[in-house]
């Protein structure tokens, strides 16, 4: 009787695990939304999503990420050891790291001055950043080496001197 | 009767104009450098484009309209109209290139509001910007807020009386040194020792705040760069917010409030006469407005209810009012929050500091503070006319650098200049309530724009009006030269077209 109930509730929790992980990602709300209604939302939790951008900066136990939903990015506060999951942050040179970020948003956060964040008590990598390969804009180079013989013309050009 | 320019005239300006060309284009060897040291050879070869654009315009204009005649006061004041025009379109050149703009007028607009210090920006994904575009970004800023012509000045055009005239038309006005040519190095003298200091303050403060290194200098160069220069540029799209850092913030309304006063009070600094920034009427204006205003926007912010506590208030009311009053633009609040949050009181009390600027000789834009310090003289004075005897002689003194009296002249300059800045505010006021957008954050954004300040309430991105970017663009252009040099040049097209 006790082994059934067991395995009836682990048959529970797997089933729910799923749902209740989409219910969370259904609930992921944009930067607009979390700043143009920043009161509506002070102090409660929220799950956000975006990419790592710039770099990580530990500050003692803890890091601030910044983290872009393409629209704009809000500094979130995490433990330092949830930062080192951070493979890959957005610059010029790689796409960051696509993270959901589950924590306390606050419109003005009393322990950091005033600023609108978000205090994270979990962080879930969603999609792994990557280095991006340059390659040589073939186009910008023949125009460029085009101008130069132009430029090379007019520097033979006598000028038209009048006093 | 209005005289037609003559063939004279226009082979001086163009003559000119193009030494300002070329000595604008290759500015652009600093961020090609930059791009060298970090192997972005993309970014690299759109300067190598614009660079090659920049001179082959520059040495056309140089060669055709080669002249050893020097320049009138008409043709100086157009040169420097020009010449911004000129930056903008050729400081556009690497930003279009860059895929980082939807158009090449969202790229003259940035290139404009860089030049003219201003700050607003439709660039996209900024955070995915690389080291040269970045740092063009915030260069535009520093030889926008040095003077365009000045770099000229400095470097191209010596031992002319004409230098000065494009000098005054820059809306610089007032030598520092005897010679206007020292003046201008003076300038770039100042300019460079305190960018390095600067960068190593922010520097240090970015390594302290958990970032590595390269970065920290990097982002300590660009933002001291636009905050002395008070541009309001940021490396990332969050502007100051993105360090998260109390001490960057103190260094940077340091820096603001440096970029704020006159150039000349600068090398009395220098020269130990610290005594005259307690004396110097400017910046008693400075001082005396910063703290009406700031007592204004707190009381709004308490009233909205905008931060919890009075350290959080205080922290961020006076930082985002440090940045409007010195034209900066940093931000450490999100534009919406303005509108959301700060409420109509403190919102006006920003759009006041904004209007009113820093001080004359500085990059600040807005009607700055000696005017209004005349200004009130000037009512003073007048007051004191009434209510004393009427054979009494009424004598107004004022300190600025040296003890003067005031004339009415001064005053009735001052009261134009303040004047046309306060149409220009709410002429874009007005063109935005044209499109839609409520009056307050018309206003807000119009003034931000004319006054050279870059704070944003959120009408400022790539999709708003077309007409609307160009009013911007035309506002932080005029703003910028205080109107002188601009109406000249359109007294100059309507010459060319009535004129006999």
């Amino acid at each position: 009787m006790k082994t059934s109930l067991q395995s009836a509730l682990l048959i529970l929790v797997i089933l729910v695990m799923p749902c209740a992980a989409l219910a969370a990602d259904a609930m992921a709300v944009s930067s607009a939304e979390l700043i143009n209604n920043a009161r509506q939302y002070d102090g409660k939790t929220v799950t956000y999503e975006g990419e790592v951008i710039g770099e990580a900066m530990p500050r003692g136990g803890y890091a601030w990420l910044n983290v872009s939903d393409g629209l704009n990015a809000i500094g979130v506060w995490v433990k330092r050891e949830m930062a080192r999951d951070i493979a890959h942050t957005g610059s010029y040179r790689a796409k960051g790291d696509w993270v959901a970020v589950t924590g306390v948003f606050n419109r003005a956060c009393p322990m950091h001055g005033g600023d609108l964040d978000i205090h994270a008590f979990e962080l879930r990598r969603i999609g792994t950043g990557r280095i991006i390969k340059q390659r040589l804009n073939i186009t910008k180079r023949n125009l460029s080496l085009v101008l130069l013989g132009l430029l090379c013309l007019v520097l033979i050009l006598r000028p038209s001197k009048r006093s | 009767m209005i005289l037609r320019p003559t063939l004279e005239d226009i082979r001086s300006i163009g003559y000119y104009l193009g030494k300002v060309v070329i000595g604008l284009g290759l500015t652009m060897l600093i961020p090609i450098a930059l791009g060298l040291a970090f192997k972005e050879f993309n970014p690299v070869l759109d300067f190598i484009i614009a660079i090659e654009i920049a001179l082959l315009f520059g040495l056309l204009l140089v060669k055709l309209c080669a002249t050893d005649k020097d320049l009138n006061w008409m043709q100086g004041m157009i040169v420097v109209s020009l010449s911004w025009l000129a930056a903008m379109l050729l400081g556009a050149i690497p930003f279009y290139l860059s895929g980082h703009w939807n158009s090449f007028l969202d790229a003259c607009f940035d290139a404009m509001s860089g030049f003219a210090t201003t700050g607003l920006t439709l660039a996209q994904d900024i955070d995915h910007f690389s080291y040269t575009h970045n740092f063009w970004r915030h260069l535009t800023m520093f030889i926008g807020g040095q003077g365009i012509v000045i770099i000229a000045l400095s470097f191209f055009v010596k031992g002319l009386s004409g230098a000065f005239k494009m000098y005054v038309g820059e809306a610089r006005d007032e030598k520092v040194l005897p010679n206007v040519i020292h003046t201008a190095r003076f300038i770039w003298t100042v300019g460079i020792v305190y960018l390095t200091l600067g960068t190593l303050s922010l520097g240090l403060a970015g390594i302290l705040g958990g970032m590595r290194p390269v970065n920290a200098f990097f982002h300590g160069a660009c933002i001291f760069m636009t905050a002395f220069d008070t541009g309001g540029f940021a490396p990332q799209s969050q502007s100051i917010l993105y360090y998260h850092s109390l001490t960057f913030e103190l260094v940077t309304v340091s820096i603001m409030l440096l970029g704020a006063i006159n150039f000349k009070l600068h090398y009395h600094l220098w020269t130990g006469n610290r005594r005259e920034i307690l004396k110097n009427l400017e910046t008693v204006a400075l001082f005396i407005s910063i703290a009406a205003i700031f007592f204004v926007v707190a009381v709004g912010l308490d009233r909205s209810a905008a931060y919890p506590q009075l350290v959080m208030l205080f922290r961020k009311g006076f930082y985002q009012l440090i940045s409007g009053h010195s034209g900066t633009g940093f931000m450490t609040i999100y534009a919406r929050q303005f509108i959301n949050e700060w409420g109509s009181l403190a919102l006006v009390g920003m759009i006041s500091a904004m209007a009113l600027g820093g001080a004359t000789c500085s990059t600040t834009g807005g009607i700055k503070m000696l005017r209004l310090g005349l200004i009130l003289k000037a009512l003073k004075q007048d007051l004191k006319r009434i209510i004393l005897p009427e054979k009494a002689v009424v004598v107004e003194r004022y300190h600025h650098i040296k003890e003067a009296f005031l004339e009415d002249k001064q005053v009735r300059s001052a009261f134009l200049i303040t004047l046309s800045y306060l149409a220009l505010y709410f002429l874009g006021a007005l063109i935005g309530m044209f499109f839609g957008y409520p009056f307050l954050d018309s206003l807000f954004e119009s003034t931000s724009a004319a006054a050279n300040v870059g704070l944003s309430c959120g009408i400022t991105n790539v999709n708003m009006p077309a007409a609307l970017k160009v009013t911007y663009m035309m506002q932080m252009w005029a703003g910028r030269l205080e109107f002188m040099s601009v109406f000249t040049l359109f007294g100059f097209i309507i010459a060319a077209v009535k004129g006999k």
